[in-house]
């Protein structure tokens, strides 16, 4: 038998590489995850699936005008996402269209070009790197990029927390007693757009909102506070970074989908134990309380 | 609580006030005074236009015509909150949101524990502090809502409908509440079905059926000719509805000419 606890550490001890694509990862995974606690307690999950689609056309035309590069493409990526973000909102607080479907108008626009710009220069190889990602291949400025995006977004949650909450709550009564309303919304969804940005680079479009969502959804079965969700959350995706990225090594599996994977066993795993409306809880319910 | 200091001038103006969705108005060209102090119950039919006009007051809809005057600032309970409840927060955050104005995005609230405790106290809430909002019934909710009211500390309060489904011990407690606001100078504004209720606890009524049918003492504005007029308000929105014809209002202007009904005792 091999010992586990060697076979998940030794490929960080032993390669360079691995230990830039885990640091890429954990950085990721400080950031990602609180940012989608916030979007699936606003029944937002879906929509950080619509933007890292949204992205897509952005990142294609930076390829097209530079190649390859980071700057370039992560630049494209964010254009594209804020400005699908902040028009679907904007056309929201405007019109009485949901804001749900005016983002899935936006992104779906936005696919659309980004697919005709792949298309005019790419070839399939390009693409693929598109959709998975090259976790493997991370340069110093994609280290720098991803720990600039974590950093960004642990103080702008801090900075912007109580409205946050407010806003998640009772938007109704945050727009009563303060105007802070719009622009945190806004501000909360650029966090997205970079955060998917970021990802996009680690684990390409696809598979950049599994480390958002997957880690957020499976804390909410392990807690039912807020203030412990984060951490939980948190958690969860470095332990999927860690856990993936060795599997990935191990068995010779491409990296970025090896890690959403391994966020998503945990997820099945939370489902079924976890404390707070598991499954297993469910079969085996202790007797209820006297008052 | 600290008393806040009442401001003399009047806190809500309405100048030929019509709000309203899709053009069809719900509230049209309505003129009055809610003076500092009052005690108003706004009172009439479903699709009066009671929660609109609550609404146009706390500036939430747009006026279609005319507008509303402020001074100071005010809190507004709503009929159908947009509140998610399965949102994993406690009682005791849900109620130190009525602090805002003080403490805003970053003051700590760990200060006015004592206050925020006081306030659920006043409200029968005590012990219910780490309770998740999830778990709470919808009279307990309801007072939990009351409990941030108190913590807004506004000079003006707007409440939409506040005892919708509350039981009656509930409901006193809750009147008791408001009785105490008015005593302190505060203005109350509250949309409610209950005539009895109204009658008993609140000096002043506003009878609207989407056009102000009286406004005044509430002995004088809820008597059986005037009930039966708002009771024959249609509640259909007429498509072929033709243009208002009266004047926009952008400034001051002689609004005699259009024929409504104003308020009985703006002397």
């Amino acid at each position: 038998m091999i010992d586990p606890f060697g076979s998940l550490v030794a490929p960080f001890v032993e390669f360079g590489f691995m230990r830039r694509a885990l640091a890429g990862c954990l950085a990721l995974s400080v950031s990602a995850p609180p940012v989608g606690v916030f979007l699936t307690l606003r029944r937002m999950s879906l929509m950080s699936d619509a933007m890292s689609h949204a992205i897509l056309p952005g990142a294609a035309a930076g390829f097209l005008v530079a190649g390859l590069s980071l700057p370039a493409m992560t630049l494209g990526g964010l254009v594209a996402g804020l400005a699908v973000a902040l028009l679907a909102g904007a056309v929201t607080r405007a019109t009485t269209v949901r804001e749900d479907a005016n983002l899935a108008a936006f992104y779906l626009i936005s696919l659309a070009a980004g697919v005709l710009l792949v298309s005019l220069r790419g070839s399939q190889i390009d693409l693929m790197h598109f959709l998975f990602g090259s976790v493997l291949a991370l340069d110093d400025a994609a280290l720098w990029l991803l720990g600039g995006i974590s950093t960004l977004t642990l103080v702008a949650l801090a900075v912007l927390y109580r409205p946050l909450v407010m806003e998640c709550v009772d938007p109704l009564f945050l727009r009563t007693v303060s105007r802070s309303g719009g622009p945190v919304h806004f501000a909360f969804l650029a966090l997205v757009v970079i955060n998917l940005v970021g990802g996009f680079q680690a684990l390409g479009t696809l598979l950049a909102v599994g480390l958002m969502l997957l880690p957020a959804v499976a804390a909410r079965f392990w807690t039912r506070d807020l203030g412990v969700l984060i951490p939980v959350s948190i958690l969860i995706a470095a332990l999927a970074s860690v856990s993936g990225l060795s599997l990935s090594y191990q068995l010779d599996l491409p990296s970025g989908p090896a890690i959403v994977l391994a966020a998503g066993a945990l997820y099945l795993a939370s489902m079924l134990v976890g404390p707070r409306g598991g499954l297993l809880r469910r079969l085996i319910r202790p007797r209820h309380l006297e008052a | 609580m600290s008393a806040t200091t009442i401001p003399v001038p009047d806190p809500i103006r309405l100048v030929s006030l019509t709000l309203g969705y899709d053009r069809h108005p719900a509230i049209h060209h309505l003129d009055g005074t809610v003076h500092a102090g009052d005690l108003l119950a706004l009172v009439g039919p479903n699709g009066a236009g009671k929660s609109t006009l609550l609404k146009g007051m706390v500036g939430e809809i747009p006026c279609l015509d005319g507008r509303v005057e402020r001074s100071g600032a005010i809190a507004y309970m709503p009929q159908a909150d947009e509140i998610d409840r399965s949102f994993p927060l406690s009682v005791m955050d849900l109620a130190g949101m009525g602090l805002w104005r003080r403490a805003g995005a970053w003051r700590s609230l760990s200060r006015q524990r004592r206050a925020i405790e006081a306030a659920l106290a006043a409200v029968g809430l005590d012990g219910f502090e780490a309770r998740p909002i999830g778990t709470l019934s919808g009279g307990q909710f309801r007072r939990a809502l009351f409990a941030r009211l108190i913590l807004q500390d506004c000079p003006v309060i707007l409440l939409d409908e506040p005892f919708t489904g509350i039981d009656a011990r509930t409901v006193d407690d809750l009147l008791a509440l408001i009785r105490g606001w008015h005593a302190e100078g505060r203005t109350v504004v509250a949309a409610l079905h209950d005539l009895a209720q109204v009658r008993a606890h609140f000096p002043m009524t506003l009878l609207l059926a989407r056009e102000p049918i009286a406004w005044g003492p509430t002995a004088r504005v809820l008597t059986a000719e005037n009930l039966a007029r708002a009771r024959n308000l249609s509640e259909a929105w007429d498509e072929g509805a033709p243009v208002c014809a009266g004047p926009r209002i952008s400034g001051n202007h002689d609004h005699g000419a259009h024929g409504h009904h104003h308020h009985e005792d703006a002397a």
